[in-house]
């Protein structure tokens, strides 16, 4: 089947690789540019365990195509943070053991992420609701919504009290 | 799960649009927000030989508040309208209904034409846009075409598009000022399809009396049904059949009850505007 | 500073929180083919041809496998695993061994069932090839209710198996029959736990890689030494040229206890083909393809007095098995051994059968037959109260063991062929700090007024018993290395429950140092020549067992060396800081490393007398039987009587799991089962229709709990009673939350509608089965 070019710019990155049209970006990210945080729990846009960032809003990547992230700019959880230099949301969710598996984990960070952009100061009633798109089968989210309410406390610290 | 292959293309302007579809007929898909179409393409329920990705025409990326009526492009993302504070305190019915839309992440891609376009019976637009008397403007290479919702909505997942049509935007008139609205459902899980959803517009006449009424009833039939604004005479208007999620019997009681507290509450704002 | 007892933060989580892991689909091994499957759309049918010439000329198809293919080289798995052991015969077990194929040969026995495998350079080509291969059915009658299917004249799923019926046991403790017919009260009840499926968020997947004679296969399994072994025999080739080893594990909860004829078929190919090959499942494959669960159904007498007190339970119960039940004792026997809970039942009679049917095989999840059997059994206590007319809260009462009673003997054995005595106790005072919690009285005094008000809220009750720490065994090695780590080999499978740290808190008290100083690797038969895995609460028993017999022959060894090196007796040394010291002179000592290098054979060793070089030390552990933990669960819900909506506003659980090596990880544990089991009991559902076909195939239609369904939760863990059946102190934790949930809810819902006294015996709890149960009662 006939491939096309596709441009994106990936964690601040131009990237390039060639892959049919119907690659979804999920699939583009994972297997042409070895991005394998994102994962594939569904591949009907339901868990959520697919989230990236497109410009800066969450979306489900298994729902979208690579050829359609041209022109925009896409955040992986690779891209939030790094083992050397994790984001605080990171090191949120493991301090309150909001994971056990992991593999819904890069998903919810990044919708917790877009979450306390919009809502610096969470409230557990309304997370439940806003949060509702990730989907756990290990955690039964009470340790999630303690780590999101700790990476709120860690985001509003002063960079240099940050450790 | 990965989609079958097919053509792509994603013209940049509404006319490369138009000329495509009428060159593919059947042959041809829509894609805007995918949040409906993607999970039907990984699935491999539809299979279509061409995709005409609209997301290029930032040109239908808008909506506005025209006097009463609220106007959407076809590229309006939902989010974009949960987000206008202005649209949401000039129509209950709307701020009730958004947060009800899946989640987030779908809201933040899917688009509101979309999903009148997808025509799912249990979805919460199209029942808007009945309740609302909504109009779609369709275009097509024979050109521009209004669509009353009651006349757009044809059964499940069928609307009154034809080959090479598409609509640009759904035009909703508001509910005047001082009218109560509302939108409840019953969902097994929140962000779910509606169990059966209920939306009402009521208007008070200035003696308190009920001066008008409009309900309008979704997921209990094929389309979203404008009722009878009386919850026993609603009930009557549907006619549900037995599925996965719940027998006839249940959701013909349902539509009582959702009218009942539909009409109620939008009954109940409408006095608080009043005060 | 002891390092057990404390809620440290997990060693796992950095690669888990920044998406560096590797789960089974993220390795990147070059030339790397991957499978897709042609699967039958039929629940039962002879296959009369499969012509595969069109897909094998499709774009980037490598090879294509089916049944005939492979019939000499690959050989079916036959189940005979959970063969009765001495001790169980009094329960009359009759097993018949179960057969799961590699791919359908003549027959199709499920929809879903692997019939064509097809190789190619990516899963997008391999799925594009596999809708070219064409198969012809011939239809057959397929048994699909288990009640029928166990009939004669019905269809036969597997000719060994007569009348369908697997397995069955009987137990007889006391004389229900004769405690029945005397009775003063009775009542008979007719209970479904619905069928579910475990849905962890990884599918499943194996990847095998081939180099010479031996294949290394990753794959997403709870039991890697099982698999090794099961595709070694399958495929005929000695164990020594299988590895298998997990890699990251996006959970399991039990679907992934099984082997499964993937993990077989794409090491086959991997030898066949010399690639390295990928397999993996996605979720509508999971939906009709992994083991699916519970789908029993009941029907129970009780005998009881006019005070609530039960003389005797008599049950039969039919399990509806699919295909295959691969652990028949499993989840039917744990029903037995589980049912009377917390209460003194001196009568007791149970018969149950593990029927075959055209539908997935079922497998045992999360709770393994308790979540069923404390169904019926809450259902029954929650029954004979409302038939006296009783709080139900009093009856549980009246029937708890008292602590004088403890140890209780049940009179019956536990599916490992001991005897049945809790090492367990403090029933009631439990139960009493339950209600405490809950705010039961408070909840009596204004319920009518709430009622009044509109709002029909309702406390339902629960309890538990869970024997935990099953065998036969499990493994451990621990040793220092050259680099002077401490480095533990388990035979675990951890998939998410924190094992390395746990086991590291065990580890780092035994030698004075960190849990991060720990390394620790399980789950890789290379490592150990025998393990077992991670499944029914086990782990923190049998490894962490394995893992502290392992760590004191270690430290004894490494004593006695040190001693040499430092001429003193290994009486006067203690371990700190990674370095062997002379107690009260930490400065005289010698390091891990220099102990390692003293070890090491060669004329340079320095080695007491007679000991052998080396500083590692393995154990393998064999429980004496199970060791039991308990719970009580109250839930408390708000009912929309006219919609049947039920909203959980508060689960309040105490639990006694012996010593707690990390409260956080146990929390997590608790949290996540009781979620679970909310899923189970309000929207999860495996249907499957008149003609076989599976209708939940996607989360579109298997709803699991979102965090919009999460009520509050209040978990207490009770002092309670440390174990005295395994060296660590430790009872299992991992399945006790889903136990209570769907009995807890049910009971809640009745009491939220308690003047309509509604029937509600059957799961889930929709709103459409909530509102057709209050019509039934008038309401």
């Amino acid at each position: 089947m006939k491939e096309v070019d596709v441009r994106l710019t990936v964690n601040g990155r131009e990237c390039t690789a060639r892959c049919e049209p119907r690659t979804t970006l999920a699939d583009f990210l994972r297997g042409h540019l070895g991005l394998t945080g994102t994962h594939l729990g569904c591949e009907h846009g339901v868990c959520g365990a697919c989230t990236v960032l497109l410009d800066g809003a969450t979306a489900r990547s298994c729902l979208m195509l690579a050829v359609q992230g041209q022109g925009h700019e896409v955040t992986t959880i690779e891209g939030l943070g790094t083992p050397e230099n994790p984001h605080p949301l990171m090191r949120a969710f493991s301090e309150m053991h909001g994971l056990q598996c992991g593999f819904c984990t890069p998903g919810f960070i990044l919708s917790a992420h877009e979450y306390l952009r919009e809502n610096p100061r969470p409230d557990r009633q309304a997370m439940r609701k806003d949060l509702s798109g990730n989907i756990c089968r290990c955690t039964g989210y009470v340790k999630i919504f303690a780590a999101v309410e700790r990476a709120a406390e860690l985001m509003a610290e002063p960079e240099a009290a940050r450790s | 799960m990965k989609p079958a292959p097919f053509e792509y293309h994603a013209p940049t302007d509404l006319g490369e649009a138009v000329r495509l579809l009428a060159a593919l007929g059947e042959h041809g898909r829509l894609l805007a927000g995918g949040q409906s179409l993607m999970p039907m393409l990984n699935l491999r329920l539809a299979r279509p030989e061409a995709i005409v990705d609209l997301n290029r025409i930032t040109a239908l990326a808008y909506h506005r508040l025209d006097d009463e009526t609220l106007v959407i492009g076809a590229l309006c993302r939902q989010r974009e309208i949960e987000r206008d504070k202005e649209v949401l305190a000039r129509c209950a019915a709307i701020a009730d209904a958004i947060p009800l839309i899946g989640h987030i992440g779908i809201r933040n891609r899917g688009t509101v034409v979309g999903s009148l376009a997808h025509a799912d019976p249990s979805a919460e637009w199209p029942v808007l846009a009945v309740l609302l008397d909504a109009t779609l403007e369709v275009e097509g290479v024979a050109g521009r075409r209004s669509i009353a919702a009651q006349d757009f909505f044809k059964g499940l997942f069928a609307t009154d598009l034809r080959p090479g049509e598409l609509v640009v935007e759904a035009r909703f008139p508001l509910p005047p000022a001082g009218a109560g609205s509302a939108f409840i459902e019953v969902a097994r899980r929140h962000g779910d399809f509606a169990l059966g959803a209920a939306a009402a517009v009521v208007e008070l006449a200035a003696d308190g009396s009920v001066a008008a009424a409009r309900l309008a009833l979704g997921g209990f039939d094929s389309v979203p049904v404008r009722a009878t604004p009386d919850p026993a005479a609603a009930a009557a208007d549907v006619h549900p059949v037995d599925d996965v999620h719940a027998p006839a019997g249940y959701r013909r009681k349902l539509a009582e009850t959702l009218a009942r507290r539909a009409l109620h509450l939008a009954e109940q704002r409408a006095r608080k505007a009043g005060r | 500073m002891t390092w057990v007892g404390q809620r440290v933060a997990r060693k796992e989580d950095l690669p888990l929180v920044t998406g560096t892991g590797t789960y089974v689909p993220d390795f990147n091994l070059p030339g790397t083919l991957e499978v897709a499957f042609v699967r039958s759309p039929l629940a039962h049918a002879r296959i009369l041809s499969i012509d595969t010439a069109e897909a094998l000329s499709a774009e980037g198809v490598v090879a294509i496998y089916t049944g005939p293919d492979i019939r000499d080289q690959v050989h079916a798995l036959v189940l005979d695993q959970e063969a009765a052991p001495p001790g169980l015969e009094t329960a009359a077990p009759e097993i018949y061994p179960a057969t799961i194929e590699i791919l359908a040969d003549a027959e199709v026995r499920h929809v879903g069932q692997a019939v064509a495998a097809v190789v190619a350079d990516s899963r997008y080509h391999a799925e594009d090839a596999a809708e070219l291969v064409r198969i012809d059915y011939d239809e057959l009658r397929a048994a699909l209710d288990p009640e029928q299917a166990r009939l004669p004249g019905a269809p036969i799923v597997f000719d060994n198996v007569p009348n369908n019926v697997q397995a069955r046991y009987r137990i007889r403790v006391g004389d229900a029959d004769a405690a029945l017919d005397g009775a003063e009260h009775r009542l008979a009840m007719k209970i479904r736990s619905q069928r579910v499926m475990a849905a962890p968020m990884e599918t499943r997947g194996v990847l095998a890689s081939t180099v010479g004679e031996e294949t290394t296969v990753w794959s997403s399994t709870q039991i890697p030494w099982a698999v090794r072994n099961s595709i070694a025999g399958a495929i005929g080739v000695p164990q020594r040229q299988i590895r298998v080893k997990i890699p990251h594990m996006g959970g399991g909860f039990g679907q992934k206890v099984n082997v499964y004829p993937e993990e077989v078929l794409v090491t086959y190919i991997s030898r066949a083909l010399h690639r390295p090959v990928r397999w993996v499942e996605d979720r509508v494959e999971n939906m009709i393809a992994s083991g699916h669960a519970r789908d029993q159904l009941h029907n129970v007498e009780a005998a009881f007095d006019g005070e609530g007190h039960i003389t005797a339970i008599r049950d039969r119960f039919v399990l509806d098995s699919g295909v295959a039940c691969p652990y028949p004792l499993s989840s039917a026997y744990n029903v037995a051994s589980h049912f009377r809970s917390m209460y003194r039942i001196a009568n007791f009679s149970i018969d149950a059968e593990c029927v075959l049917t055209h539908k997935m095989f079922n497998l045992p999840y999360r709770g393994a037959g308790r979540p069923e059997a404390a169904f019926v059994m809450d259902r029954v206590i929650n029954a004979v109260a409302q038939e006296l007319s009783l709080d139900p809260a009093e009856v549980i009462m009246r029937n708890l063991i008292a602590d004088e009673e403890q140890p209780y003997r049940m009179g019956m054995p536990y599916r490992d062929g001991h005897e049945v005595v809790y090492d367990a106790s403090g029933f009631p005072a439990a139960f009493e700090r339950l209600l405490e919690l809950i705010g039961y009285a408070e909840h009596r005094r204004t319920q009518t007024q709430l009622r009044a008000q509109g709002i029909h809220r309702g406390i339902g009750l629960g309890t538990y018993v869970e024997g935990t720490g099953v065998g036969p065994f499990e493994s451990g090695q621990v040793h220092v290395d050259a680099q002077g780590h401490v480095v533990v080999y388990s035979g675990c499978a951890p998939h998410g429950q924190g094992l390395d740290t746990t086991m590291s808190q065990v580890v780092a008290d035994a030698f004075g140092i960190t849990p991060e100083e720990v390394v620790f690797r399980a789950g890789d038969t290379a490592l150990l020549p025998y393990g077992v895995g991670t499944f029914a609460s086990r782990s923190v028993v049998t490894a962490g067992a394995a893992i502290i017999e392992s760590s004191n022959r270690l430290l004894k060894r490494i004593k006695a060396i040190a001693g040499e090196m430092l001429e003193m007796a290994p009486e006067d040394l203690e371990v700190g800081a990674g370095r062997v010291r002379v107690r009260g002179v930490p400065s005289r000592g010698v390091s891990f490393k220099e102990v390692y290098r003293a070890a090491s054979p060669g004329p340079g060793a320095r080695l007491p007398e007679g000991m052998d070089p080396g500083t590692a030390e393995r154990f393998y552990w064999v429980p004496p039987t199970v060791t039991w933990g308990f719970g009580v669960v109250g839930a408390v819900v708000d009912v929309d009587p006219e919609t049947g909506v039920v909203d959980v506003r508060k689960v309040v659980m105490l639990h006694d799991c012996g010593r707690v090596i990390n409260p956080l990880i146990v929390e997590g544990q608790i949290e996540g089962g009781l979620v679970q089991g909310i899923g189970a009991t309000l929207y999860e559902h495996v249907i499957y229709d008149e003609s076989g076909q599976p209708r939940a195939t996607t989360f579109l239609d298997y709803l699991l709990p979102t965090s919009a369904e999460v009520p509050e939760i209040i978990q207490e863990h009770l002092v309670g009673t440390p174990s005295d059946r395994n060296p660590l102190g430790v009872k299992g934790v991992g399945e006790s939350g889903p136990i209570s949930p769907p009995a807890a809810i049910a009971n809640a819902v009745i009491d939220a509608l308690s003047p309509l006294k509604i029937q509600l015996n059957e799961l889930p709890l929709s709103p459409a089965t909530v509102a057709a149960a209050i019509w039934r009662a008038g309401g």
